[in-house]
């Protein structure tokens, strides 16, 4: 099929519903958001419109850079988990039956369907005293008592790693379904193990992808603000929380706001410097 | 679901199942064909069935007046709304119940007209915290319901019920307490001076707040949750997987009356009394329709209605009321309550909160 460029205005008519909707419910309510994160906060009132830095002057503490720097760590963090998990998962995945490859496709999918609420109330059972995982273990004697796992950082880690893990598997699914299987095979005939061939062969064939998934895992869970309130202590609240706090319970939309734009433009250096540097290799192998 | 999870009174969902959905099917929630009407605005849930159950089908036909109620959300949003309205010269609701917070922020506009207290028949035997005043005098709003905040274990694991706020700070409860998450709804600033420093108004001063926080400061170790979700806590409380805490005193006893061990105790302190007020919009025309509602709902034999079927505290004094003993105990307590000092949370909210979040999060 050749493509050929939009020669009239009404060529891009089929775009003009996409842009329309992207215009309205995501420029103008961030543009709002940029608006008013510069408004003038009164205290116990509202907000009056001005052009003031004060909502960015109170976010540049140590205590927010702290908060911030956890945030993005977590992220990152769950980011590499599912993507070390995820991989060597999908790329099995891909060599099993059909329908075994549909069976699993189906458990996921409805892991997907549980909200955020659902998947924290269920871990912090299964990591309580009471009735956790830990009684299992006392029961097959592998441990004195039952103790409790949370709140805590790996809590928080694994709960947030369960909740990604099935976007990461539907995102790395097309692409290592369409590997080429000629390439481990020519690995293997060549003489690699099967494990040398996957991380020679299959993993720098998909290094694009990975890398896409990484971004996108990344920027999945810097947004969660319940499981870490859930399942952690107040150390491992993010800065999605603090941003709930102020728009809710303190009414203080500014600053809220402040912080939003501040996370966004943080995200999105990351995002940058990621590609950036993902180009970089390219171009010097 | 965001909504749901910071609703301040989501609690009141578990009370809502049984009594409201009752009274519900057999009331009609908003009467017609009378010839005079009020809006009133109410707390949206459990709050807002309960009333359209028990209260205002019997306000009807005792004055003649219906009354429209409209669920209000929670948190300011009814404040801005009702404020934007009256600047237009409108009041989407005529009387509206609101919490201590959002008086004060009213007051500093003018927004609730004030109230002819000549036509309260019951004024007079009112608790003092009941009558919201502006600095002038005027009365800007009524108690309308009133609820306690108390120290609650789990029987399992405290056979003894403890008798003082103190034992949030005893180290024998290392890891075991659950503590609302917030500076404005914890109110731990409050029992932190009352226990400690001689009373609220040692929090006056920036000085004394500072203390307030230091001493509040020796409790971090003991919690093992910070909650804004009461559904996390209560069911943490009754496995006894977080044995200790704070949390609503009704909401417990019933809890406790269905078998779940769990106790809500009033500290020698006292327990935190948190409340709302009927406040007039001063868009509203139904001005002696409204004196009439609040005067209704301030009856002993309404407050004592209120405390049987909603489970809030009277905010009339107790020797007016026909309630028994358990009744009384089971919403409310003979000890001097703690009051908080809501007025901090207007002028000083941000302070408050930052200092707040740094101490718990550092």
């Amino acid at each position: 099929m050749r493509r050929e460029a939009p020669q009239k205005l009404t060529d891009y008519a089929p775009l003009a519903f996409p842009a329309i909707m992207l215009t309205l419910f995501f420029v103008i309510p961030f543009g709002t958001m940029i608006a008013v994160s510069f408004f003038q906060r009164q205290q116990g009132g509202f907000y009056t419109p001005a052009f003031v830095l004060s909502n960015y002057e109170r976010f540049a503490s140590l205590f927010f850079a702290n908060v911030l720097g956890f945030s993005l760590m977590l992220a990152v963090l769950v980011a590499i988990c599912c993507v070390a998990i995820g991989v060597p998962f999908t790329y099995l995945l891909t060599r099993m039956s059909r329908r075994a490859q549909i069976v699993w496709m189906v458990a996921l999918l409805s892991v997907l369907s549980l909200s955020e609420v659902i998947i924290g109330f269920a871990w912090s059972t299964l990591f309580s005293r009471t009735a956790g995982i830990t009684n299992l273990l006392v029961a097959l004697g592998l441990m004195e008592k039952a103790v409790a796992l949370s709140p805590g950082f790996p809590a928080v880690l694994t709960a947030m790693v369960y909740q990604a893990l099935p976007y990461t598997i539907l995102v790395l699914y097309p692409a290592l379904v369409r590997l080429d299987p000629t390439l481990t095979e020519a690995a293997r005939t060549l003489g690699a193990s099967p494990l040398r061939a996957f991380f020679t062969v299959v993993v720098p064939a998909l290094r694009a992808t990975i890398l896409a998934t990484l971004i996108m895992v990344f920027i999945f869970a810097l947004g969660s603000y319940l499981l870490p309130q859930i399942l952690g202590r107040p150390q491992h609240w993010t800065l999605s929380v603090l941003i709930t706090d102020q728009a809710i319970y303190q009414s203080n939309m500014p600053f809220a706001a402040a912080m939003a734009v501040f996370l966004v433009l943080v995200t999105l250096a990351m995002v940058a410097l990621t590609l950036f540097a993902g180009r970089k290799r390219e171009a010097a192998a | 679901m965001t909504k749901f999870l910071n609703s301040p009174i989501s609690r009141r969902a578990v009370l809502g199942g049984t009594a409201a959905a009752i009274g519900a099917l057999s009331m009609p929630s908003i009467l017609r064909a009378q010839d005079r009407s009020l809006k009133v605005g109410v707390y949206g849930g459990y709050f807002k069935d309960s009333f359209d159950a028990n209260i205002f089908p019997d306000f009807t036909s005792a004055t003649g007046i219906a009354v429209e109620s409209i669920a209000e959300p929670t948190g300011e949003a009814w404040l801005v709304q009702l404020e934007q309205a009256a600047k237009a010269g409108v009041a989407p609701a005529d009387v509206s119940m609101m919490s201590q917070v959002a008086m004060l922020k009213g007051q500093s506009t003018d927004l609730w007209a004030p109230i002819d207290t000549s036509k309260i028949r019951n004024y007079d035997d009112l608790l003092g915290q009941f009558v919201n005043k502006y600095p002038d005098g005027r009365v800007a709003g009524i108690g309308a319901v009133a609820w306690y905040i108390t120290l609650v274990t789990n029987t399992d694991a405290y056979p003894e019920a403890p008798d003082s706020w103190a034992a949030l700070w005893d180290p024998a409860n290392a890891d075991k307490l659950g503590l609302l998450a917030l500076v404005s709804n914890s109110f731990l600033l409050e029992v932190t001076a009352k226990t400690y420093l001689g009373g609220t108004k040692a929090l006056d001063t920036e000085e004394g707040l500072n203390k307030a926080f230091e001493k509040l400061a020796e409790v971090k170790p003991n919690v093992r949750l910070w909650y804004r979700d009461e559904a996390q806590f209560e069911q943490a409380l009754k496995s006894g997987e977080i044995p200790m805490g704070q949390y609503y005193h009704d909401v417990t006893g019933l809890a406790a009356a269905d078998g779940n061990p769990v106790r809500s105790t009033f500290p020698k302190e006292g327990g935190i009394q948190d409340s709302g007020c009927w406040a007039l919009s001063r868009a509203s025309g139904k001005v002696e329709e409204a004196h009439v509602f609040i005067d209704y709902m301030s009856q002993p034999e309404i407050q004592a209605t209120l405390s049987r079927k909603v489970g809030t505290a009277p905010t009339l004094k107790r020797d007016l009321l026909d309630l028994t003993a358990e009744e009384f105990a089971s919403v409310s307590s003979d000890i001097d309550p703690i009051i908080p000092r809501y007025d901090l949370y207007q002028t000083k909210s941000d302070w408050l909160n930052q200092k707040w979040t740094e101490m718990i999060v550092g």
